[in-house]
């Protein structure tokens, strides 16, 4: 296995922009292996875009983005096609695919990639539903008859149908009840040091920052204006970052985190 | 993780021990899953020789010992690491609960029977539904009339310009090659006879009463409702109807009138650029083929074939436009929150206009005929 800590995702000088809107101007940021990284910023700051660069649907206008240590612009299709199958997107929206049911949504890697036979990739698919705290009569419905919590449960479910290297999750506790958002922290750091995989997890939710990551990044100003762990972060002299995390929200959250792992340190 | 040469996971049973071997994990899900189905009952698992464990392989382990045991595995596997007891005590609090979902009904010539039946029954419901909508539509229509500050004049132009404007290029090339088509039928079969002139008859005739108007609106059907139902059907998905309803706006009024009147402005237009280009198309091959000299043409044109002759093909056109539109629109309306729906909602959107509009033109052809129009 390779080490712990070495960067399998590297940016360096990233440029985005969209006509005249400049998203992302020198952006650098590693995600380094086996760690997740949150990712935190303003609505709009380009977390979405930045996270739609790494995996490559947004061909950056400039800078590079090297994921194992190549850039996937520069592969053949066959060969991005490999790497791309060791990531794990959870999207925004939960893009499930509308016209087929939910094991089939977490079965269709596994029959593309995995080369399961159906059944057996259903049967998985319905573990990895329930893993992802759906029931089980939820399996044969339609992503049109989800509610909202449980659409990111399902694309939860989805990404990690592979057991991904690298999984990018995008605000997947928004929309959950606290309950399942505590669960779903608790998931990630269970499946993380399991199976050692790197997540790349936007979000908003200060909980699972206390709660789950190792490293923050801060967006702000087109670029990240910190990587690093969290006590270091909030002790940053920004306004944004002062607001952020000092504000009655993060102060609340970081007083449960400290609470919550100082009586009892069992909790992680 | 993955580029290391792994080990293939294997089970292994020697003096009532079982012993997982190996990397359990997904590349190995289907031999391993076939290792586990043979094993009847197990208490406990050797996983000192262990290899790579992933969540398929965690779920391999639980189907081979029962959640209850995996959920106890300090006590058997004290050795594991924590992580990977925290991972298998995950998968097996997960597959608590049954994991099968209850299966499908079956086939069968009963079943096919049913399908039939229901198949018949969506047909009579699909026409009620049909008149209903129109029914809808025409009183929203009337309600909109007597109110000239909820005209919506913007959106109409530019779905005028979206179904009438853009189609002029595509209708004017069909109908003037088939117009030349007519033509050159009309000119074989009449040689024979020695009546080549009557040509000119057959390429207006066929064109004012039908040919022009029924073209038109096939096209249409397949160009505009399918847009129609497309955008509608997708607005649906999106949940933007919804959005509409809640906002106390009227979709029937906002989505569907402005298309509708749209195409009723349209496809009379188009309908007479499509005779104009059929005629022309076949006063092309009468002057290159058969020596009738487009004066000749025109001269005939005007002597012989009355006004009445266009004027039925045109009173149709409004009533076609009408049905390809509402229908285009309920299609819309109908599809359910998948691309697949809305891909079939727009087909099956296609297909009912094109035949309404030829069922509808031939009852027309035979009243019309009884009529001695
Ligand atoms: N396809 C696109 N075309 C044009 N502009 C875009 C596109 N996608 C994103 N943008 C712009 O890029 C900026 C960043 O968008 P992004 O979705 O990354 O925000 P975000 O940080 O994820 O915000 P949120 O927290 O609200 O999800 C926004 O200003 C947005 O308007
Ligand atoms: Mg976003």
């Amino acid at each position: 296995m390779s080490e712990r800590g070495e960067a399998i995702v590297e940016i360096r000088g990233l440029v985005n922009r969209f006509g005249q809107h400049v998203v992302h101007h020198g952006l650098d940021l590693d995600i380094r292996r086996g760690e997740i990284l949150g990712v935190v910023g303003g609505s709009g700051t380009g977390k979405s875009v930045l996270l739609r660069s790494i995996v490559g649907l947004k061909r950056p206008d400039g800078g590079t983005v090297r994921v194992f240590g190549e850039e996937l612009e520069r592969l053949s299709s066959a060969r991005r096609a490999r790497v791309e199958r060791r990531f794990g997107v959870l999207f925004q929206r939960g893009a499930l695919f509308s016209s087929l049911n939910l094991q089939e949504n977490v079965a269709l890697p596994l029959i593309e990639h995995a080369g399961l036979s159906r059944a057996d990739a259903e049967r998985l698919a319905r573990v990895k539903l329930a893993l992802a705290g759906l029931p089980p009569d939820a399996a044969r419905l339609n992503p049109a008859e989800l509610s909202g919590g449980m659409i990111k449960r399902a694309a939860l479910a989805r990404a990690l149908a592979l057991d991904p290297e690298v999984l990018f999750l995008d605000e997947p506790t928004a929309g959950l009840d606290p309950i399942g958002a505590a669960a779903f922290d608790r998931l990630l750091l269970t499946l993380r040091d399991a199976l050692g995989f790197s997540v790349f997890l936007v979000t908003h939710d200060l909980d699972t920052l206390y709660s789950s990551c190792d490293r923050v990044a801060v967006i702000a100003d087109k670029r990240i204006l910190v990587a690093a762990p969290l006590a270091e972060v909030e002790g940053t002299d920004d306004p944004w970052i002062r607001d952020y995390f000092h504000g009655p929200r993060g102060r609340a959250a970081s007083q449960a985190a400290r609470h919550h792992s100082s009586p009892n340190g069992e909790e992680r | 993780m993955p580029d290391n040469v792994s080990r293939p996971g294997r089970l292994e049973q020697d003096a009532h021990r079982l012993s997982a071997i190996g990397d359990w994990t997904l590349p190995h899900y289907a031999s391993l899953r076939d290792a586990v189905a043979r094993v009847h009952e197990a208490e406990s698992i050797d996983l000192e020789r262990l290899g790579e464990l992933d969540t398929s392989g965690a779920a391999l382990l639980v189907d081979l010992l029962g959640p209850d045991t995996v959920r106890d595995v300090d006590r058997w596997a004290p050795n594991l690491p924590a992580e990977r007891q925290a991972l298998l005590r995950a998968v097996a609090d997960a597959s608590r609960s049954p994991l099968f979902a209850p299966p499908s009904p079956g086939g069968g010539p009963l079943a096919a029977l049913a399908a039939l039946g229901q198949t018949v029954e969506r047909l009579a419901r699909q026409q009620r539904q049909l008149i209903a909508f129109i029914g809808l539509t025409l009183s929203t229509l009337l309600v909109t009339l007597l109110t000239p500050w909820r005209w919506r004049i913007t959106s109409l132009v530019a779905h005028v310009e979206q179904t009438g404007l853009n189609a002029i290029p595509i209708v004017a090339l069909l109908t003037f090659l088939v117009g030349a088509v007519v033509a050159f039928l009309g000119a074989t079969v009449l040689r024979d006879f020695g009546a080549t002139i009557y040509t000119v008859n057959l390429v207006t005739y066929s064109f004012l009463r039908e040919f022009g108007v029924l073209l038109a609106a096939i096209l249409l059907a397949g160009r505009t409702a399918s847009a129609f139902t497309a955008q509608i059907g997708s607005m649906k998905a999106n949940e933007e109807i919804d959005a509409l309803r809640a906002q106390g706006l009227d979709p029937i009024e906002l989505l569907v009138l402005p298309r509708v009147l749209a195409m009723t402005i349209s496809l009379p237009i188009l309908t007479l650029v499509g005779m104009l280009s059929g005629m022309l198309g076949g006063a092309l091959v009468c002057a290159l083929a058969l020596d009738i000299s487009p004066t000749q043409f025109l001269n005939i044109l005007q002597r012989d074939i009355p006004l009445r002759h266009f004027l039925v093909g045109m009173v149709k056109a409004p009533l076609f436009a009408f049905l390809v539109a509402v229908i285009g629109c309920l299609e819309g309306f109908k599809a359910k929150a998948s691309a697949q729906s809305v891909g079939e909602h727009t087909t099956s959107s296609v297909v009912q206009s094109i035949f309404m509009v030829i069922l509808l033109d031939a009852l027309a052809a035979l009243y019309f005929m009884e009529m001695g129009w």
